[in-house]
């Protein structure tokens, strides 16, 4: 088993905020490692230190085996590259952005068109070469970036939480393209995200983060299958609560996960639990819906996101909420902040932890 | 009364007649105030990515001080100059005090300021993460610092174009250093200069020609350099950001 990257003691400091604090990690060569945390739990910067286009405080890296000297990067950032959680794109055509990198790299013209074709064509964007990038719709644009790291085919591929901004439809492209990255080019893959659902079976092992520290690392299953160490790390993730279950006659569960919310759980659990819904299982309504769904709660939109195609809410029932829905859905149900406003979702839908 | 028609009619026919004096004086005016902008480009950008790209201290008071220097009188700026050039003053000894690289280079000194400025201005409004856009898809740090300046383009064009309108509109420099000499081989009058000597001699309608001439050059100019602005974004498409 090679290592392709090692993180030893990794420190980073801004002014006075710990933003990495001792961190130790070994990246194997082949594998999709997923950094699973909160937002400011330290995921991008250590990216950013992988990709060498940030330097460390203290601490060493090592990267294909030697130690790196991050006064001079050059040769290791040819062979990591990294995708931005935000979508920074060349302000020129498709075909210029992906090829950038093979024209530093100083490929022939030939050579380079086949393979901007190829990685156009993995990632479902074929023929959108003369395109304006920034004048595509943002996973498209999202695409183009990925596209534009592929095709460099490095030992390193990052990916700073690449399916954040994204409708479902795109969501599982992308999700399909690391799948198949990785399997077919054995390319080794470090991903940043706060999905729990993803980080459930996307990666070989998962990395959990929370403020600056790594807390756990391990297969999913194993991760995910401690409860009681990784009970109060795993409350810091969207949509994942922490509570009491107490089973009940018709075989179902009901965990308190206090403020007075009781999510009902299509499993037998008793005790200390963690459950987590996916966003896009939960539906909005603005009056109280009568179905078989099991868990339905009043509360208040707290914040909206808008992400082009899509619109994150989050809802304050007593405990915070995380809904998804389209555009179009927002825009219909004319909806606001402080807006009254019924989640639901079936009790098959929550993960128990 | 002046004759201002007298002074429209005399510029047309000055320009339709293809008149070599006036043409002359047109033709000395771009040439100096064009080698001044392309001079000032050389030296001016590379100090606007220094400033621009990296932090120091004392870099905000680097920024005042180069916003302040872009209102320096024409005048002040040409009286130094003539005091560094002249036979007693320092650099007299190259001789350079009344010659055409005189002007070009008071010039090229007194748009620095502006071009800089209007040069931080637009390479500070690139998306900051373009540089390590760049870097992570293997640029090196002058390749990575090209691609910002390629994203840039638009502001940089602009600061040449006011560059190049302060330049050929100014008279302080051009006349002190310059010495408005109107004959011989190396000659040193331009539109400005030859608009006051013929304006204090009387012939008023000639004045009045060559600041309708001035003024139709630089509204001429800028109409090509904007329309040149807009078919770029055309070719924006084909531009690499390498």
């Amino acid at each position: 088993m090679t290592v392709t990257a090692e993180l030893t003691n990794i420190s980073k400091v801004y002014g006075n905020k710990i933003v990495l604090d001792s961190i130790n990690l070994q990246i194997k060569e082949g594998e999709i490692l997923a950094l699973l945390g909160p937002n400011g739990s330290g995921k991008t910067t250590i990216l950013k230190i992988l990709a060498f286009v940030e330097n460390p405080t203290s601490g060493e890296v090592k990267f294909q085996g030697e130690t790196v000297n991050f006064k001079n990067t050059e040769k290791e950032r040819l062979q990591s590259t990294l995708v931005f959680q935000k979508t920074t794109l060349f302000g020129t055509s498709v075909y210029n952005n992906v090829a950038y990198g093979l024209k530093i790299r100083k490929v022939s013209k030939e050579t380079r068109d086949r393979e901007v074709k190829k990685a156009l064509e993995i990632v479902k964007l074929e023929g959108f070469e003369k395109r304006n990038a920034r004048k595509l719709s943002g996973g498209e644009q999202q695409r183009v970036a990925i596209a534009r790291a592929l095709v460099l085919n490095t030992k390193l591929l990052l990916l700073d939480e690449p399916t954040a901004n994204l409708d479902p439809k795109n969501v599982g492209i992308l999700e399909e393209v690391i799948d198949t990255v990785n399997r077919k080019n054995k390319t080794t893959i470090v991903m940043a995200t706060h999905n729990m659902f993803q980080a459930k079976k996307l990666p070989h092992r998962i990395a959990l983060m929370d403020e600056g520290k790594i807390t756990e690392v391990g297969a999913p299953t194993e991760v995910f299958g401690k409860l009681s160490k990784n009970l109060a790390r795993f409350a810091a993730v969207d949509n994942t609560f922490t509570g009491t279950a107490k089973a009940t006659a018709s075989g179902t569960s009901k965990v308190d996960v206090g403020n007075g919310v009781h999510i009902e759980v299509t499993a037998q659990k008793q005790g200390a639990t963690a459950v987590f819904v996916n966003p896009q299982d939960i539906i909005l309504s603005k009056t109280a819906v009568e179905s078989s769904a099991r868990n339905t709660f009043k509360g208040k939109i707290t914040e909206i996101t808008d992400f082009d195609a899509l619109v994150k809410l989050k809802v304050d029932v007593g405990k915070p909420f995380t809904a998804q829905i389209t555009k179009q859905s927002f825009n219909d149900m004319e909806l606001c902040l402080n807006a009254e406003v019924f989640i639901t979702f079936k009790a098959s839908s929550v993960q128990v932890l | 009364m002046v004759d201002v028609l007298g002074g429209i009619a005399k510029a047309f026919e000055l320009i339709v007649t293809g008149d070599p004096e006036l043409y002359g004086i047109v033709s000395r005016s771009l040439i100096f105030s064009g080698t001044a902008v392309i001079l000032a480009i050389l030296w001016g950008i590379p100090l606007s990515m220094l400033i621009a790209l990296n932090d120091f201290r004392g870099k905000t008071i680097i920024k005042t001080v180069l916003n302040t220097l872009i209102g320096l009188p024409t005048v002040v700026l040409g009286l130094l100059l003539f005091l560094i050039l002249s036979r007693g003053g320092p650099l007299g000894f190259i001789g350079l005090l009344y010659t055409p690289a005189a002007i070009i280079i008071g010039q090229a000194i007194l748009i620095t300021p502006i071009l800089t400025s209007i040069g931080v201005s637009a390479i500070e409004d690139v998306d900051p993460e373009i540089m390590n856009l760049a870097k992570t898809l293997g640029a090196s740090e002058s390749q990575a610092q090209i691609a910002v300046l390629k994203e840039a383009v638009n502001g940089l064009v602009l600061s040449g174009i006011a560059s190049f309108n302060r330049a050929i509109a100014e008279l302080g420099v051009v006349l002190l250093v310059g010495g408005n000499i109107a004959g011989g081989i190396n000659r040193t009058d331009v539109l400005t200069t030859a608009i006051s000597r013929y304006t204090q001699r009387g012939e008023i309608d000639l004045a009045i020609a060559l600041g309708i001439i001035l003024m139709i050059i630089i509204f001429g100019i800028n109409l090509i350099i904007i329309t040149a602005k807009r078919a770029r974004i055309l070719f924006t498409l084909g531009r690499s950001p390498q």
